[in-house]
């Protein structure tokens, strides 16, 4: 397991909605050594202030040795992080934690929602990759409204799934959730879905699956100070009792490994 | 033959003395911060550190609190994360194996409900191999008995320092709170009571609130404040103890920089902790180190020694 601290230099700033960016870094050890699902901390500024790194899954890498982080500015650290100009040099520290388990012989419903959607792109290029066969496999994106959905689309159309699109006020593809379009689905316990989302589509979608006898894995958030495994502040409590800590043993972790507040 | 002054080639002499302890530089790295010292094998090189200070360890395993433990606020962050570790036996036979094969000092970080737990641990550490110290946490605010109450009673202090004292067989070092209105007091407690050095200071109790929810952001409610929103309050709690007790302290709290890190030998302080920085920059202790060195070199100073305690104070 490699991981570096990384200068990289920022090739790219898109502003894909109001408040969504996609930024491109150059930064090949990370980006070569990443895996679907991993994250990296970043520091948004040299300052004192904001003093922690951010983490943010790893939305794509690039061959060339890039890859790329899409965000929402929600807070301080993301608000600096959008006003980042091409060609500053930004400290990342990454690829952290265990990204998808790939199931090869397995066919695949990708689900991403709202922010959930940035890991799934680097995934669905993954599971096109390592799959020969991905007639049955589904990528199902939702968000609560067309600027959260509409701008990823087209990256997404690039691997010839199927693709479902939902968004909650039905300004974009189907009026509702990305469960609505899951259960519209032949689904059977054959199936790998994954997904990353907000805490309650992820219970949502986990539900389905536990009815449905079908692989659930799922790429959870958690506020952290270090990313490895240091601090210990990002635990979760698991079906067993104990806590788990979402930068070492996730972010992604199999669904039923957690417990859902339904 | 022409002499070439190549700084690259001077090893300059940076070794402290920590009681009887004597270590190759000023540098530790400070008890939950750093895990079990392997998680950083990967990113930095462990051997250029002082010393590493363990994630506390407990009589018997704790699984900590639960979320959110931690929140970042002006320049630092709050965390509560309850002393979650695995406990005295697991702590010997799962982790202690690689640190004694790190070659450099391994100090305990331990803690007790009640001091015959802090005994009894210091007892399970004896003829443990690869083991240079203990440091005695009695200044956790994180969890509901024992930790911080011993750690704001002066003769509290001084007795959870003897029953360590009496079950160890390695050197003694007492971490203070700061959360108290005389930390001379407490370290004069503690040097009384036998402690080998003191080091301060652990987190200062803070709060943070979402306003939103109109809940306390942390589930704990409280938690411990860290970072550089600390260092103007370590640095003066490490000046006043080192001139009130003749043992060894070591500073820490927000040292990020080697500045910060000389700022505190100035200060009195014989050695550092490096904290919250790691969280940051999992490097940072060693880049400490060699800005320490570069200091001492750049300095001509004889060692890095002649400047603990040199703070100049005017009295005109």
């Amino acid at each position: 397991m490699s991981q570096y601290q990384e200068k990289a230099t920022v090739s790219r700033v898109e502003q894909l909605s109001a408040k969504n960016y996609r930024l491109t870094l150059d930064s090949p050890d990370i980006s070569g050594a990443a895996k679907a699902g991993q994250f990296v901390m970043i520091r948004t500024g040299l300052a004192k202030d904001p003093l922690l790194r951010r983490p943010f899954s790893i939305h794509q890498t690039s061959a060339n040795g890039q890859f790329q982080i899409y965000f929402k500015v929600v807070g301080r650290g993301t608000d600096m992080l959008a006003r980042v100009k091409a060609g500053e040099i930004m400290s990342v520290f990454g690829p952290l934690g265990r990204g998808f388990r790939i199931k090869k012989n397995s066919p695949a419903i990708i689900i991403g929602g709202g922010l959930g959607i940035a890991p799934m792109l680097f995934l669905a290029k993954s599971i096109c990759r390592l799959k020969t066969d991905c007639s049955n496999d589904h990528i199902i994106l939702g968000g609560r409204e067309r600027s959260e959905v509409e701008p990823l689309v087209n990256d997404f159309r690039q691997f010839g799934l199927r693709l479902g699109l939902a968004t909650d006020d039905g300004s974009y593809g189907h009026q509702g959730y990305v469960t609505d379009l899951l259960k519209s689905l032949d689904l059977h316990p054959g199936y790998t879905v994954y997904a990353c989302g907000p805490e309650p589509m992820m219970a949502r979608v986990y539900s389905i699956c536990k009815s449905g006898s079908m692989q659930c894995q799922v790429s959870v958030e958690s506020v952290m100070a270090c990313g490895m495994g240091a601090c210990l502040g990002c635990s979760r409590m698991t079906k067993k009792g104990t806590y788990t800590h979402v930068c070492l043993n996730g972010p992604v972790f199999n669904a039923e490994e957690l417990i859902w507040n339904s | 033959m022409e002499f070439v002054d190549n700084r690259e080639d001077i090893f300059p002499d940076l070794r402290v003395n920590i009681g009887s302890l004597e270590i190759a530089n000023p540098v530790m790295t400070a008890s939950g911060t750093f895990g079990y010292a392997r998680e950083f094998e990967n990113l930095m090189n462990l051997h250029r550190l002082g010393a590493v200070i363990v994630k506390g360890i407990s009589l018997h395993p704790r699984p900590g609190n639960p979320p959110p433990r931690i929140v970042e606020t002006a320049c630092g962050m709050l965390n509560a994360i309850g002393l979650q570790n695995v406990g005295v036996d697991r702590f010997i036979s799962e982790k202690m194996d690689y640190l004694a094969g790190l070659n450099i000092p391994v100090i305990v970080n331990i803690l007790g409900d009640s001091l015959a737990e802090y005994r009894e641990i210091a007892e399970r550490l004896v003829g443990v191999p690869g083991i240079a110290g203990i440091e005695v946490n009695i200044s956790c605010p994180n969890v509901k008995k024992g930790g911080v109450a011993f750690g704001t009673d002066p003769s509290m202090a001084a007795v959870v320092t003897k029953a360590v004292k009496e079950g160890a067989d390695v050197p003694v070092m007492v971490k203070l709170s700061p959360n108290v209105s005389d930390i001379t007091l407490v370290a004069r407690a503690v040097e009384d009571g036998g402690a080998d050095s003191i080091s301060l200071i652990n987190t200062l109790i803070g709060m943070a609130i979402d306003l939103k929810t109109r809940r306390p952001v942390l589930a704990n409610v409280i938690g411990g404040l860290s970072g550089p929103a600390i260092k103007p309050v370590a640095l003066r709690m490490v000046y006043q103890v080192a001139s009130s007790v003749s043992i060894p302290v070591i500073g820490v709290g927000g040292i990020e920089t080697t500045e910060d890190a000389l700022e505190f030998l100035l200060a009195g302080a014989s050695a550092i902790q490096i904290g919250t920085a790691n969280f940051i920059n999992p490097r940072v202790s060693e880049e400490i180190v060699e800005g320490i060195s570069k200091y001492v070199v750049d300095e001509n100073l004889p060692s890095i020694r002649s400047i603990i305690g040199g703070l100049s104070i005017n009295d005109g």
